[in-house]
């Protein structure tokens, strides 16, 4: 009970989420109309994934700092989960914008960089892959991890705010703009729908970690 | 702290200057790459002009940057090893890789000039931008030419692992270059683009300072 509490509070959290996001009101607006609930499941996805590969990071400027191979494990399985969180994330907006937008992709400097970081994580396990010495394997995925996540953040936080974009908050700020919500829609939004998924990619990030060890079980030494 | 810099970076240069297989190689590259876009369309629209240049620019840092890290055989790396600090050798690599990538950009600009048309309105101003870009993408690439080392295939890792990351860098690049296409800008957003993008050089320079040291010992 002591360490599942946060599980129990994701698992609520999420189906507040389900019931409230597809059965409370929303405010009319035109062109999104009932689509606006989407906001829901599709920004979450985002901070997800900016939360996951946050983790993978640490986790890999701690191998750095101590190569212990957990830590290798510990980053390549929150990357895996923040890229599953970006692939949904783009599946999710494709959607939208199929509705809104009048297609599902059209070249919106937001979409770009979301494509890009799932190419740089997609890399980063091209790359693992291609080392068989696994000490250096982590090293160097470790190194191209922190360098490619310090290179991401510039395209993912300020050029889309140099740049015209389909996505409200345009120019300025890219991200949700707090005037499409109404009172109701932030309160399942903030306190619900953005921790509930973030915990959620944790708890999947933590049974991969989980598995992993048990694979892995000869070469680390616990 | 510059005397082993300079000295690393005077062994690259006259490495170069006795071989002279680097530079020759690159420069066959790039001159004949032009010359088959010049057989594919002749004199493009400045758009067309724009882009095939940036792409163009980057195949070109790929090749000159894969073979710096390339030549150093086993036994050379464990020499610099004895002799020099990680901070100093990437340093002067990177160094090095920026002054052969200018003078590339620059020999493909004039290339260019001559043989797919001239819709550049500013000239001097594009050569200005031109030089920007290939340092940009000299020092982001001499960083993953370092990683690709550690894994053996050097040039096609190289190109999955940057091409994600430079995007965003080139597309701001395009985007400015536009200025030197007669493009109006709005006032300051081009300093503002420019800008970013000397930060960003800044950015890779610190974190190969910063990593270089952990893929240097093996």
């Amino acid at each position: 009970m002591k360490k599942s509490w946060w599980k129990i509070l994701c698992i609520v959290l999420l189906i507040y989420v389900l019931l409230g996001g597809l059965l409370m009101e929303v405010p009319r607006k035109a062109i999104l109309n009932e689509t606006i609930r989407n906001i829901y499941f599709h920004v979450p996805m985002w901070f997800g994934m900016m939360t996951l590969c946050g983790c993978s990071v640490y986790h890999s400027i701690r191998f750095l700092r101590n190569p212990d191979l957990l830590s290798d494990i510990k980053a390549t399985s929150y990357a895996s989960t923040g890229m599953l969180y970006g692939i949904l994330g783009i599946i999710t907006g494709a959607i939208w914008a199929n509705y809104t937008w009048g297609k599902p992709w059209s070249n919106d400097i937001k979409q770009i960089g979301a494509a890009i970081a799932l190419l740089i994580y997609a890399a980063y396990f091209v790359l693992r892959n291609s080392i068989t010495d696994i000490d250096k394997r982590a090293r160097v995925g470790a190194v191209y991890n922190i360098f490619a996540f310090a290179m991401l953040l510039p395209a993912l936080w300020i050029i889309p705010r140099m740049m015209e974009s389909l996505h409200p908050g345009g120019m300025g700020n890219p991200g949700a703009d707090p005037r499409d919500m109404d009172t109701r829609m932030r309160m399942i939004f903030w306190p619900a729908a953005v921790p509930g998924f973030i915990l959620l990619g944790i708890w999947i990030s933590t049974i991969i970690i989980r598995f992993r060890k048990i694979e892995d079980k000869n070469l680390l030494h616990v | 702290m510059y005397k082993h810099v300079i000295t690393l970076l005077k062994k690259d240069l006259l490495l170069e200057l006795r071989q002279q297989y680097t530079f020759y190689g690159v420069l066959l590259y790039v001159a004949s790459s032009i010359f088959v876009l010049y057989l594919a369309i002749q004199q493009p629209e400045s758009d067309v002009w724009n882009g095939l240049f940036w792409i163009i620019q980057l195949f070109i840092c790929v090749n000159a940057v894969a073979k710096s890290f390339l030549q150093e055989t086993r036994g050379r790396m464990l020499y610099f090893y004895a002799i020099a600090g990680p901070q100093h050798f990437i340093l002067a690599k990177l160094l090095y890789n920026t002054f052969i990538m200018l003078l590339m950009s620059l020999i493909s600009l004039v290339l260019f000039r001559a043989l797919l048309g001239n819709p550049l309105i500013n000239f001097w101003q594009f050569t200005g931008i031109v030089c920007i870009g290939s340092v940009s993408l000299s020092l982001v690439f001499t960083m993953l030419a370092a990683i690709a080392a550690k894994a053996q295939q050097q040039a096609s890792l190289m190109a999955i692992m940057g091409f994600p990351i430079i995007i965003p860098q080139l597309l701001l690049l395009m985007r400015i270059s536009k200025a030197g296409l007669g493009e109006a800008f709005q006032a300051g957003a081009l300093a503002d683009m420019v800008w970013l993008l000397c930060g960003l050089d800044l950015l890779v320079m610190i974190m190969a300072i910063i990593l270089f040291p952990f893929l240097w010992k093996d």
